[in-house]
């Protein structure tokens, strides 16, 4: 027994910020001090609050400390774990007024629930033993020994889990039509290939909780009839792929993986294979074909991979969140998950918040949130004092949320409906300074890149848009230009083969219907209203700030500026290449954007 | 996405081949491991030069051409060595909104390369990568492995001149 925990994060935000050597310093410290069989340092997984890492938590207390420097190091082991007192200074914001305060009261923690990401920041991932206390594998043992493959699938089908990874399709649907096929064969596959950029909900729960995944892969193989199970990852995620491993064989020496496992006659076995960087390999028919080792290009649908899938046989192919809630399903029961969320979005989903807003990190709410609440409480509103703009979701494949519809209540539906989507989790907030084009144009880049090339509409057409959308911001744009490029955002959308072509459209549709009137400032007032399309902008000197003093004449790169000392200057604008190192440098505020 | 193919002379050792041949003879009964062996031979060579892809086709026993295709798709392979300094960008939504495209124009100014390239010496080399994961920090970049958080062009010379630029 330890009389106290500390728990430091070890996911991949606070591992950028230096934890590793928090938790060397903590262990070097306690070892000074003679506390090794006193105190127990942990390596946990993600906590969520991203924007104040490196963070830890020492029990029993519940004290949160937040951006920890190694150098602080000596002084909470001195002053907290062997003096008992509370090193103030460092703890999170919120708890400095009232530091027994527990987590759950805190305005990033009251309206979160998690289910997902329970075991994310409690337990140590590379430790069985700790998720095994935590209820862990009771959920295969409770299916292995009490259910029929057809009663897990009704479970999962009544709880009304739905696909996380995007699509929304129903979990307990998609099992069925793999267990209701014959073959020699079948396989599971987790699709941990999270290349929405800003978004890193799976990642964490990989990170955090791997054996959640190992645990939910093989009640699904169970459910399914299949044998093996493969989890694609990204190769761009090396802490999540060493726990993976860590976490396989733990549980194949434990016999939780492998042969007989619980004596029941079910095999089940796993195998890890790393992605290379291709956004298209979320898409699972192009996911199957890279495991296969080729170019990960998708597949035209039917036949779907319940029927002929990877290597041909039938495959249940489900993202990381979507198992993470599977054994808490088989645990609580169909009514319990269906008790949280809306009418026809069950359970909670995590969001990776991030963009213009003060707490950046993980947020897991039960669906029917509205995105104000997410904003303006969980995340703690945008910095600076700056006003909202939108939030964009589902990265490339997803749309926007403009201001007027923040109390829309997230569920898959509600989304649709406003032509955005739930996507894999990625929330992006932009406020007044971002350009809308520009995110439509940052977006298309992507796609463009990330297009695989097999069909036309999406390798073609998403050029010819971002071609279109450089016409725009660069000035050049009329207003037929605007209808032309709705029409080949349909246009692509209902051609393209894979779901990666079908929505690259969505974040120009998005922004073309509530900021019909950006596009428009570039087309006809040839003026970016955010002030970030350089083509559009102009400096200019103000006549009555200008002191003369030359500083930005001597520091303009091209000699654009000109003018006597202690005159007034100005910019010759055929030369200027809009660097802006003329704003920067002048100390009288006499240079300003347009 | 198009890639950059090296013109520099290969210059593998016996080391490099002998355990890559090794990582072959492992995987060669299962063709759906070409992906596996390709990044073992990145890691190994830390580029797929033309001289390796035809060592693993033949040691896999798949035509070159298939090798090529897979190292030309995913963005990880690279055609052509990085520089001892290898800085990437990350250009993420989270980061681009914070404003990592000002980062990496910094640096292509203070380097002269962009994205892709690498230094007439060697020395640095540049990519724009897409997101590391690591948002509550952004804009991000990573030197080799360290990482940089919450950058404003200003930090960018400071943190160069620690590797010598």
């Amino acid at each position: 027994m330890y009389r106290s925990h500390v728990l430091v994060c070890g996911g991949t935000g606070c591992t950028s910020s230096n934890s590793a050597a928090i938790i060397e310093a903590l262990e070097a410290e306690i070892k000074k001090h003679g506390l090794e069989n006193e105190v127990k340092v942990v390596r946990t997984g993600c906590f969520g609050l991203c924007a104040r890492g490196p963070i830890m938590v020492v029990y029993p207390e519940g004290s949160y400390y937040s951006l920890v420097k190694p150098e602080d190091v000596p002084e909470i082991v001195e002053e907290h774990l062997l003096k008992g007192r509370i090193v103030k200074r460092l703890l999170f914001e919120e708890f400095t007024m009232d530091d027994i305060k527990s987590l759950k009261e805190t305005d990033f923690y009251k309206k979160q629930h998690r289910v997902a990401l329970r075991n994310c920041g409690v337990i140590d991932p590379e430790n069985i033993d700790e998720y095994i206390a935590y209820d862990g594998y009771a959920a295969l043992a409770k299916c292995l020994s009490e259910y029929t493959p057809e009663q897990v699938i009704d479970i999962i089908s009544e709880s009304g889990l739905r696909g996380r990874g995007g699509g929304g399709f129903p979990t307990g649907k998609k099992w069925s039509f793999t267990a209701a096929q014959k073959s020699d064969q079948k396989y599971v596959v987790c699709n941990a290939d999270e290349g929405d950029p800003g978004a890193f909900m799976d990642r964490s729960v990989l990170e955090g909780d791997p054996h959640c995944i190992i645990e939910a892969m093989a009640i699904c193989g169970y459910a399914t009839g299949a044998s093996e199970g493969y989890i694609y990852v990204r190769a761009e995620y090396p802490i999540a792929v060493k726990r993976l491993e860590i976490a396989i064989g733990q549980a194949r020496e434990y016999g939780l993986l492998g042969k007989n496992i619980f004596d029941s006659g079910f095999d089940f076995d796993l195998h890890i294979r790393l992605g290379a960087g291709a956004f298209v390999c979320g898409e699972e028919t192009a996911l199957m074909t890279s495991i296969e080792g080729n170019r990960g290009e998708p597949r035209p649908r039917p036949p779907y991979p319940a029927v002929k899938g990877l290597f041909g046989k039938p495959t249940t192919e489900n993202n990381v969140e979507t198992f993470a809630n599977v054994a808490q399903i088989i645990l609580n029961g169909a009514d319990w998950f269906a008790s949280m969320g809306t009418e026809r979005s069950k359970g909670t989903k995590v969001f990776a918040l991030g963009g213009k807003i003060k707490n950046t990190g993980l947020v897991e709410i039960p669906m029917g949130t509205t995105l104000r609440e997410i904003v303006e409480e969980i995340g703690g509103g945008i910095p600076g004092g700056k006003k909202f703009k939108a939030a964009q979701t589902g990265g490339p494949s997803g749309g926007c949320i403009p201001a007027s519809l923040m109390d829309t209540p997230i569920d898959y539906d509600n989304l649709t409906a406003i032509g955005c989507m739930m996507g894999s989790g990625g929330l992006i907030v932009m406020d007044e300074d971002d350009c809308m084009v520009d995110i439509a144009k940052f977006f298309l880049n992507f796609t463009v890149d990330e297009s695989c090339g097999k069909c036309t509409p999406c390798r073609v057409g998403t050029k010819r848009l971002l071609e279109m959308l450089e016409k725009i911001t660069s000035g050049n744009a009329t207003l037929r230009d605007l209808d032309k490029l709705e029409d080949l955002c349909h246009y692509i959308k209902a051609n393209s083969l894979c779901g990666l072509g079908q929505t690259a459209p969505n974040p120009v549709l998005a922004t073309l219907k509530f900021f019909r009137n950006e596009y428009e400032a570039h087309v006809v007032d040839k003026k970016c209203p955010a002030g970030v399309c350089k083509a559009l902008l102009s400096y200019e000197i103000l006549e009555d700030r200008c002191r003369g003093c030359t500083a930005c004449a001597r520091k303009c790169p091209v000699g654009a500026i000109s003018g006597n000392v202690k005159e007034a200057h100005t910019i010759n604008k055929s030369l200027c290449v809009k660097c802006g190192v003329c704003m920067q440098t002048c100390k009288f505020g006499a240079i300003v954007k347009r | 996405m198009l890639k950059k193919v090296s013109n520099i002379p290969f210059k593998g050792t016996k080391e490099q081949e002998e355990k890559l041949k090794k990582v072959i003879e492992e995987s060669k009964h299962d063709k759906s491991l070409l992906m596996y062996v390709m990044q073992q031979a990145q890691d190994i060579y830390g580029y797929l030069p033309y001289e390796v892809q035809v060592m693993i086709a033949e040691g896999m026993d798949v035509p070159l051409e298939k090798v090529y295709g897979v190292s030309t798709f995913y963005a990880q392979f690279s055609l052509s060595p990085k520089g001892e300094v290898n800085i990437s960008v990350c250009l993420g939504t989270a980061c681009y909104v914070k404003g990592s495209q000002k980062i990496l124009d910094k640096i292509t100014e203070i380097l002269g390369i962009g994205p892709g390239e690498c230094t007439p010496d060697g020395r640095f080399s540049l990519e724009a990568c897409r997101c590391i994961g690591a948002c509550g920090l952004a804009p991000v970049m990573t030197v080799n492995d360290e990482v940089f958080g919450k950058l404003v062009p200003e930090d960018v010379p400071g943190i160069l001149a620690k590797y010598g630029a």
